[in-house]
């Protein structure tokens, strides 16, 4: 039976179970429902709880666990002289007797130990199958009955469903832990395994990254790993996007919130704010097509040798899409200045720009700081513009006319195309994104605090 | 008063008038500072409102040619011994049936080529290799029509298309064409006949992927971002909304929520792409789910939107005043039913809004599917949320990648119709918060 099927039927026998509780509370008090401690569906739903939500957990760990044990009862059951093969040969063979399993094509002749294991996995999966649904189903009903005799009158239905209730909605709160958990765990556990094949200092020291095709790997030319040339590839990629969008988020920032009308603000600023709203993939398509050829023949046009895939391209777009983030951040920092400030300003003679610049800007500078900060996070993080537009030879180039990469691009590109989970060159992608993670973790943590101590300030 | 006054005018009187203004060319220059930071401002404005005008205005003009495909009328004549041989009109016979062989006959006939293979080659050159398809679910939907000659619409290649929409130049050289001269003679004397022209590209909206530009559509694509949608609705708006309970209704202020406040105001910035290597690790390597299925996909987007709904819940319960949970309170209703009874409903719109736009910024997100495998050629529709499927965005990353010139304005359309989605999708939350919210 398959897990779908069982689930379904766990489900019926839920939706059964809150019937019947409600029946049997209104006939335990002999259909008066004031004799009742709690409303009628409250009982019902006592019933339901107890028949449904230690099937499901068994359910949820058997789906998890089941095919780990098959597998290693599988593997355990193999050939000494299989099991002792070399790593790679071995997962070989794994991929094989999978492919048997589902009922895949497979290339070249199958031995016959692999046929013998496939059949076996294929019989074990049965077996637990049906010991699955009889154990899920039994627990269901057992826990059916169990609810159902406990009803009666004097059972405080409703507090004990709410308690139920309430260490549904601590779980549901604990997925947001669970995810970061998930994130970091994941990435470490990878990162490390990539770490047992090339040390640490030459990954984030290495001035080269070169990391072949996994099948090179193999027969002794390790590729080579070095951090530095991504991490400037993103660094200065953010930089020009920080160079577009800093000065032109914080003047319209400015101009929206100190001169200009209420209509025209009204207008304005959503309008400026869909620009954070397009998909990445969009600002991606749109340098690749238009702006990468633009710069191209901009500069063939003054003897510039500008790549169609330029550092220049991919910052400029990103800084375009960063800019309202600049700037609806800065415009809530300038609005939290008080007015006082302003008005002591105009009474000494300033003029509006000057109380801007001389008495407003000082006074929402660490927000602000801490808007940007944030905004370069983002412009870290992202993906999408630079995998289109940025290039893919990591270099390390002061040039913004030659094309870079960034660690993001490396991510996406030693993780699409055909994996293999114990070769360094997918591994490293893993070491790329717990880095990333770090950084734009304090990045953020660091923005947050700047901009919640500042806005304590004025409160 | 005045006794005190009458001395100091006297006094000021006898001395030399003071300039009111001291220095008027300083105050010059400051009025022209002025005046410049504000063209600085509303340049900066303009840059932004430009370029947003520039990116829509390219993409209509790239995209709209996509809308329609050049389509050629043949007479073609469904020979019952070729299409059923033996009599025998059933699906299988049907299916398996030569199409392209009746079709080349048709073109054959319309053109007045004879045996010169050569010729032969160039004419079979202008029609769709996915036109025998189209044909044959013409043929299939209506059997009846076996043994007669009737006109058909196919689509013609994407070469004849790029012509016939002005978008490859006549005037080079002939060797430097991907047409012939003798085949832009034959599509100019199909266009005066009446026989090849632009028609709605149904194709776009409907097939799957393909290589031949004429054939490929989003169908795959349209679908695959709507089961994703499912997922998220499904999971991130339960799951938000009950974590957001908790931490507004229930939890002490104590170092456990603290923890998971921070943890969630973190999550909405972590980079996307990360999430897409959580998904690898975790669903498709720890789990073992399949690859390019839209329920990984769906998933880890819903990883991605909780925070948004999370935020946005609290907001929209903080906003419910505390007399309405006194009330009910005051009534003996208990914690939980205050909550289901009185303050959900009165903050559903503002969690509905925060949902809404939530999953549009998931529908437009594009890096972690790369990481689950949602970069696949899929030709036929998921039947269920476990089958391989692409999503909008990832189907625009690809289609921007391929070389074919018929790309570009395939690429503009795809972005322009996933905008479209997510213009319906933010104006209805924008509808929903102008017609529910309540201000107290």
């Amino acid at each position: 039976m398959s897990s779908t099927l069982v689930l379904a039927v766990v489900l019926l026998m839920m939706l059964a179970s809150f019937v019947v509780g409600r029946q049997r509370a209104l006939a335990t008090a002999g259909g008066h429902t004031r004799a009742l401690h709690s409303r009628p569906p409250y009982y019902g739903s006592y019933v339901a709880l107890w028949a449904a939500v230690p099937a499901l957990v068994l359910l949820l760990l058997w789906v998890v666990v089941e095919p780990m044990v098959v597998d290693m009862v599988v593997r355990n059951s193999l050939p000494d002289d299989v099991r002792a093969l070399p790593p790679d040969k071995l997962s070989l063979v794994l991929t094989i007797i999978d492919n048997l399993v589902r009922g895949r094509a497979t290339v070249g002749d199958v031995p016959a130990y692999a046929k013998e294991a496939a059949a076996r996995q294929q019989s074990l999966h049965a077996t637990a199958s049906w010991a699955m649904a009889v154990l899920v189903i039994g627990l269901a009903a057992i826990g059916f009955f169990f609810g159902a005799r406990r009803i009666a009158p004097t059972l405080r239905a409703r507090n004990h469903v709410e308690r139920a209730a309430t260490w549904g909605l601590v779980a549901c709160s604990a997925i947001a832990i669970l995810t970061t958990v998930g994130i970091v765990c994941s990435m470490l556990f990878e990162t490390l395994h990539f770490f047992s094949m090339v040390p640490p200092q030459d990954f984030f020291f290495g001035l080269v990254w070169d990391p072949r095709f996994s099948a090179a790997g193999r027969d002794g030319s390790a590729g080579q790993f070095g951090l530095i040339p991504l991490l400037w590839g993103t660094v200065f990629i953010s930089l020009i996007a920080m160079l577009v969008a800093v000065p032109i988020g914080l003047l319209s920032a400015i101009y929206l919130s100190e001169y200009a009308h209420k209509t025209v603000r009204a207008w304005v600023k959503p309008l400026l704010e869909i620009l954070a709203g397009i998909p990445t993939v969009v600002y991606g398509f749109f340098a690749l097509s238009t702006l990468g050829p633009l710069f191209r023949d901009i500069g063939a046009s003054v003897g510039l040798d500008v790549s169609a895939t330029s550092a220049l391209t991919a910052g400029v777009v990103m800084g375009v899409m960063i800019i309202p983030f600049v700037s609806s951040l800065s415009d809530d920092i300038i609005n939290a200045v008080p007015q006082s400030l302003r008005d002591g300003s105009y009474a000494l003679g300033a003029t509006q720009s000057e109380t801007i610049k001389r008495v407003v800007m000082p006074a929402a500078l660490p927000g602000i700081v801490g808007s940007v900060l944030l905004a370069v996070s983002r412009a870290i993080g992202e993906t999408m513009i630079v995998v289109m537009a940025a290039g893919i030879a990591a270099k390390l180039t002061l040039n913004p006319f030659d094309s870079v990469t960034t660690v993001t691009v490396k991510i996406v590109s030693q993780l699409t195309g055909d994996l293999e989970f114990n070769s360094p060159q997918t591994l490293v992608a893993f070491a790329l994104g717990l880095t990333l993670f770090a950084v734009t973790l304090l990045l953020n943590i660091y923005a947050l605090h700047i901009v919640r101590k500042y806005r304590e300030q004025y409160d | 008063m005045t006794d005190s006054a009458l001395p100091m005018t006297a006094a000021m009187a006898n001395r030399a008038p003071r300039k009111l203004v001291l220095n008027e060319k300083r105050v010059r220059s400051r009025y022209a500072a002025e005046r410049r930071f504000r063209a600085y401002g509303i340049a900066a404005i303009a840059f932004g409102l430009f370029f947003l005008a520039w990116l829509f205005v390219t993409l209509v003009v790239q995209g709209y040619g996509a809308l329609q495909q050049s389509k050629m009328r043949l007479d073609v004549n469904l020979d019952a011994a070729t299409l059923a041989p033996g009599g025998k009109v059933d699906d299988t016979t049907l299916r398996a049936a030569d199409y392209t062989a009746l079709l080349r006959t048709a073109l054959r006939d319309t053109l007045g080529v004879g045996s010169d293979r050569a010729q032969r080659r160039e004419a079979y050159a202008l029609l769709s290799n996915g036109a025998d398809n189209e044909l044959r679910r013409i043929v299939m939907a209506d059997p009846t029509l076996i043994g007669k000659t009737v006109p058909v619409w196919v689509s013609a290649s994407a070469d004849v298309d790029t012509l016939i929409k002005g978008q490859i130049a006549r005037d080079l050289p002939e060797n430097q064409r991907r047409l012939k001269d003798r085949q832009i003679a034959w599509v100019d004397k199909l266009v005066a006949d009446n026989r090849l022209k632009k028609r709605f590209n149904g194709a776009l909206f409907v097939n799957g992927a393909s290589s031949d530009p004429e054939q490929a559509g989003m169908g795959v694509a349209i679908i695959g971002s709507m089961y994703m949608m499912l997922v998220v609705l499904l999971t991130a708006l339960p799951v938000g909304v009950a974590a957001a309970v908790y931490l507004e209704e229930f939890a002490a202020r104590n170092r456990w929520t603290d923890l998971i406040e921070v943890n969630i105001n973190n999550l909405a910035a972590v980079p996307s792409i990360v999430f897409g290597l959580l998904g690898l690790a975790i669903f498709l390597n720890f789990f073992g789910m399949p690859r390019s299925a839209p329920v990984v996909g769906g998933l880890v987007l819903s990883l991605m939107t909780l925070p948004v709904v999370i935020i946005a819940t609290r907001a929209s319960i903080k906003a419910v005043p505390p007399s309405i949970r006194e009330a009910a309170l005051g009534v003996g209703a208990s914690k939980m039913q205050v909550i289901t009874h009185h303050v959900l409903p009165l903050a559903l719109p503002g969690i509905l809004t925060g949902t809404i736009i939530g999953m549009a910024r998931a529908l437009g997100e594009t890096a972690p599917l790369l990481l689950i495998g949602m970069v696949a050629f899929v030709v036929a529709y998921p039947a269920t949320p476990f089958d391989p499927a692409t999503a909008l965005p990832v189907q625009i990353y690809m289609w921007a990648g391929a070389p074919e010139r018929s790309f570009v304005e395939r690429t503009s359309a795809a972005i322009l119709i996933l905008l479209a989605f997510l213009i319906v999708m933010n104006a209805a939350a924008v509808l929903l918060r102008r017609r529910f919210e309540r201000r107290w």
